[in-house]
């Protein structure tokens, strides 16, 4: 009883002792003087979790069974640890720059702070981390079981389970009162930090210090013990080939793998620099922590009676041989394994359970999601608690149902090889940028089943969860889906067999998926960041400012972050912005500040989306930042067709000018039209009145007066009807209402008849034709057509000014057309009237006003009735007329 | 990477701290390259290596590991950051 109860005090007492620590450094951090807190050496001290009760105990029962095999599990660790310049430096940058919180954040945020990536990491984390922890429950129950067995009072203690009930139930007690005390900003938690530095020394103290009393007192000094070891049952080296590497390897994959090694080594990092002392001084202290397990295992063989469990003769070893102060040491460095493991391990993934389980949960069930008022950190502290409970509760429940009777050794590695499978994906993150989400998923699930099938669900032994047929003929009866021999290759460690066939079938799966499928933009963005952590440091995602709605994020950060910091950190922020007051701009720098805030509280997708749906529209994603481009090519589009129907309107307004500038001018001439009739009409009319009023009034006229006075009236008479018939002529040909009169005849006789019509025979014109000595037959309105001839013929009479008047008529035939010139030998038309003489009443020159100016219009509007046209040719000595003609006149165009 | 000192010798310097950190990624290299040769020890024929000189070798190889880890961790002290070329680089 005696022994049992101080054992009992001895573990409260050191409890107390723990917390008091971790209170004084919490304290001291809180007032910012805790350099030595910052200490490199304490960083290193609180790597040691990785050496938990596995290594306190399980190791030299591990050596006691298969020798040397044993250091395996720490070589991988120091192979890390030295070529920290690879890999830890990078997971250390980017989960300071990303303010990582878990490594199921990490995983998450380098593919595209993907929440399902998140769920499933945290799921596979807390899935592999349980054997783990049942494995410090059964070492502290053994442990227990040890004492008591020692001290005959095995009675007292009940049955193990019992006690494995007990510590469990005070170690999630212990752990929520340490790990969530408080909501830390940064996740960091000193005094978790400072009081697993102090286990880390009890537990060498306490291994180093059984080790020199099993050399030293029992062995007999150095060389004897050497001895003593050579010549045991492990005496010579027998290590598996396969096992050592594949051990070597898993160990070094589990160190930067379990959430609680990642806790450790990234979150509670304070600075880089610290990795740097690590590196030497981690490795140090594994070796120092190895060094004397064989010694105390090859004793302890030698020493105690045959059937003793091995994992315990770190404890047994010393108390039989009356040691019992040595004795409550190695119990307390057990102890300390233990519950540093059991506490950092559970913080570990109660934050992941809470960042990424409990909170985006609770966030949609939530009414309102993160603007509701009221502080959300409860939730959080509550999330975080219930999950340190459900952790312990799920270890202690694989303890129940395994058996409690493995080798420790055995259960590690199960755990060791379950959350091995994130480094494929972790590692693939941080060195290569194509690896995205959908590889990332499809790895860890079949890594994930694999470890599941062949490594986990066995541990339970044949016939919990796997039935014994299952074990011999494998899944679903085929053969070649057994457990412990996949693909039917028999013969291999089921460790062995598991490990390669998970990891390699992980990263196969990984590799090939990344390389087939495409990632979202902000998984590329991730990636960039993420493996180009050393170049820049900025965060990827932008916020846009917009519309601010500062106080909804300080109503949300307070409930996050806490009410004082909150507001310290506004008011900070507004004041870098130059503002007074609480309140800062919601700028791209300061939300994204904010986030980065939270992202330590909540995890980064978690902050993510709250800050989103707070800002809502105004956020930024890269999906919405595509959505923008895709709409400015739209928009884009949309200008270039503005702009090809503004062209169309101006091409348009252009033509309404040309129109409107034509309309104006067919004003103006109409205008011209009416005053020039006017004009022509009131020439003739003012002779007639005049000489009709002669006639009238004077009473005295001869008969050769009155004569001429009505010859005058009757010429002008007829020179007024010539002029109203032209008009109408052309008005008729103008309308288009002119009825053509089709008839065959010969051109000569035209000309013949169009010469003699205008007289010009007898008088001083000469003409001479030319061309086509031949009759040509045409097919036309004829007296139309003579009808310019006789114009053409006159104006040559009337205006050319030579003084032996000439004209020539050129005949010629070209193609179906006929072209006929007619060509004086006058001085022409000047070139600046040339454009100007087929208009209406237009003229050359008013000396020899014989004609009203209306002569050449009408002869043009009836070569375009007859399918021809008449022009003006220059260039041929005089004024010439080219009259083209069809030689059949087509009636369709009427 | 502006230099504005002496040239040549930080051009030596910068050298020196460039194989360095050649160096420190190499460690591992040489450690798993030690470390595997207790795979050769299970050869069929040869005499089985006690564990006692196993031990040694393995203790020995961790003993210089950890030396040549903590020479180039002094060495690489605070130099390495300031080496390289991104200002921004450090922790905030």
């Amino acid at each position: 009883m005696g022994t049992l109860n101080i054992l009992i005090a001895v573990c409260l007492g050191y409890v107390a002792l723990l917390f008091l620590v971790a209170f004084m450094a919490e304290r001291a951090a809180l007032r910012g003087r805790a350099k030595w807190l910052r200490s490199p050496f304490v960083y290193t001290l609180s790597l040691s979790i990785y050496c938990t009760a596995w290594t306190f105990y399980g190791a030299v029962g591990f050596a006691a069974r298969s020798g040397l095999e044993f250091l395996t599990i720490y070589i991988g660790p120091t192979l890390v640890m030295i070529g920290w310049w690879w890999g830890l430096r990078k997971l250390v940058r980017i989960g300071r720059t990303q303010r990582i919180t878990s490594i199921a954040d990490l995983i998450s945020s380098r593919y595209g702070k993907s929440p399902l990536l998140a769920v499933f990491v945290t799921l596979i984390a807390v899935i592999g981390t349980t054997p783990y922890i049942a494995l410090q429950l059964q070492s502290v129950t053994l442990s227990f079981a040890s004492f008591s067995a020692n001290a005959d009072e095995a009675g007292q203690l009940g049955d193990h389970d019992a006690t494995a009930l007990w510590i469990a139930a005070g170690l999630a007690l212990f752990t929520v009162l340490f790990g969530t005390r408080n909501l830390d900003a940064n996740e960091r938690h000193h005094g978790v930090v400072m009081a697993i530095a102090l286990e880390a020394v009890v537990k060498l103290f306490a291994l180093v210090a059984v080790g020199i009393f099993v050399v030293w007192g029992i062995g007999g000094g150095l060389s004897a013990t050497l001895d003593r070891i050579d010549a045991s049952a492990i005496g010579t080296w027998q290590v598996p080939d396969g096992r050592w590497a594949a051990l070597t390897l898993l160990s070094a994959a589990a160190f930067l793998t379990l959430p609680r090694m990642f806790q450790v080594l990234v979150v509670e990092n304070e600075d880089e620099n610290h990795l740097r002392t690590a590196s030497w001084a981690f490795p140090a202290y594994l070796m120092l922590m190895s060094l004397f397990v064989v010694p105390i295992a090859v004793v302890g063989l030698d020493l105690m009676p045959e059937g003793a469990n091995p994992d315990q003769f770190v404890l047994t070893l010393p108390l039989s041989q009356g040691q019992e102060g040595l004795a409550m040491l190695s119990f307390l460095g057990g102890f300390s394994s233990a519950t540093s493991m059991v506490i950092v391990a559970a913080i570990a993934l109660s934050t992941m359970v809470s960042n990424h389980i409990v909170m985006p949960i609770w966030l949609r069930l939530a009414e309102g999601g993160a603007m509701i008022s009221g502080d959300v950190r409860h939730v959080v502290l509550l999330a975080r608690r219930l999950s340190i409970a459900g952790v312990l509760a799920l270890g202690y429940l694989y303890y129940r149902f395994s058996g409690g009777g493995e080798a420790l050794a055995a259960i590690g590695l199960i755990s060791f090889a379950g959350v091995a499978q994130f480094l494929p994906a972790l590692m693939g993150g941080i060195f290569w940028r194509g690896a995205n989400r959908v590889g990332a998923l499809a790895g860890l699930t079949v890594g994930f089943a694999i470890w599941a099938f062949t490594l986990f669900l066995p541990s339970f032994g044949p016939g919990v969860f796997l039935p014994e047929t299952v074990f011999e003929a494998g899944l679903f009866g085929n053969s070649w889906l057994r457990p412990e021999a996949l693909f039917g290759i028999t013969g291999l460690d089921p460790l062995v067999h598991s490990v390669m066939w998970s990891m390699t079938l992980n990263t196969a799966v990984f590799i090939l998926l990344s390389l087939l499928t495409f990632p979202q933009p902000l998984e590329r963005l991730q990636g960039a960041q993420f493996v180009n952590v050393f170049q820049h440091t900025g965060n990827p995602q932008g916020w846009s400012g917009g519309v601010a709605q500062a106080e909804d994020l300080m109503v949300m950060a307070q409930r996050i972050l806490g009410p004082v910091e909150a507001q310290s950190l506004f008011q900070r922020a507004a004041t870098a912005q130059g503002l007074a007051g609480y309140l800062p701009d919601p700028t791209p720098e300061f939300l994204q500040m904010l986030e980065r805030e939270m992202s330590g509280s909540v995890g980064a997708a978690t902050a993510h989306a709250m800050v989103s749906q707070i800002m809502g529209r105004a956020t930024v994603s890269v999906e919405d930042l595509l959505a923008v481009a895709d709409e400015t090519a739209q928009m884009m589009e949309h200008q270039s067709q503005l702009e090809a129907k503004s062209a169309e309107l101006t091409r348009t307004a252009r033509q309404l000018r040309a129109a409107n500038d034509k309309l104006t001018q067919l004003s103006v001439q109409k205008d011209a039209f009416l005053s020039q009739i006017s004009h022509e009409l009131r020439t003739p009319m003012t002779s007639i009145r005049s000489f009709s009023e002669i006639l009238r009034d004077a009473e005295e006229l001869g008969q050769e007066q009155l004569t001429k006075y009505a010859n005058i009236i009757h010429q002008e008479a007829i020179r007024l009807t010539r002029l109203l018939d032209d008009l109408l002529d052309l008005s008729v040909l103008e309308n288009g209402q002119v009825n053509l009169n089709i008839q065959r005849g010969s051109l000569t006789a035209l000309l013949d008849h169009a010469t003699a019509s205008t007289g010009v025979s007898g008088a001083g014109l000469r003409i001479h034709r030319r061309g086509l000595d031949l009759d040509v037959e045409m097919e036309t309105d004829l007296d139309r057509l003579s009808q310019v001839f006789i114009n053409l013929i006159a104006n040559a009479k009337k205006y050319c000014d030579a003084p032996r008047p000439e004209l020539t008529i050129r005949v010629a035939q070209r193609d179906n057309y006929l072209v006929v010139d007619f060509t004086d030998n006058g001085s022409g038309v000047p070139r600046d009237k040339q454009d100007l003489i087929f208009e209406k009443f237009a003229r050359v020159s008013d000396q020899k006003a014989g004609g009203a100016g209306l002569g050449l219009a009408i002869c043009r509007e009836i070569m375009s009735r007859l399918g021809g046209a008449i022009t003006y040719l220059p260039g041929q000595g005089g004024a010439s007329f080219r009259v083209t003609l069809p030689m059949r006149m087509r009636q369709a165009a009427e | 990477m502006s230099r504005k000192q002496s040239p040549l010798f930080l051009e030596r310097r910068s050298y020196r701290l460039r194989r360095l950190m050649d160096g420190a990624r190499l460690m591992p290299f040489l450690g798993a390259a030690l470390w595997a040769i207790p795979l050769l020890w299970t050869r069929e024929g040869g005499a089985p290596v006690s564990t006692s000189r196993a031990m040694l070798y393995i203790f020995s190889v961790w003993f210089v590991l950890a030396c040549l880890a903590a020479v180039l961790s002094i060495w690489l002290d605070g130099k390495a950051e300031s080496e390289r070329s991104n200002p921004q680089e450090g922790p905030r």
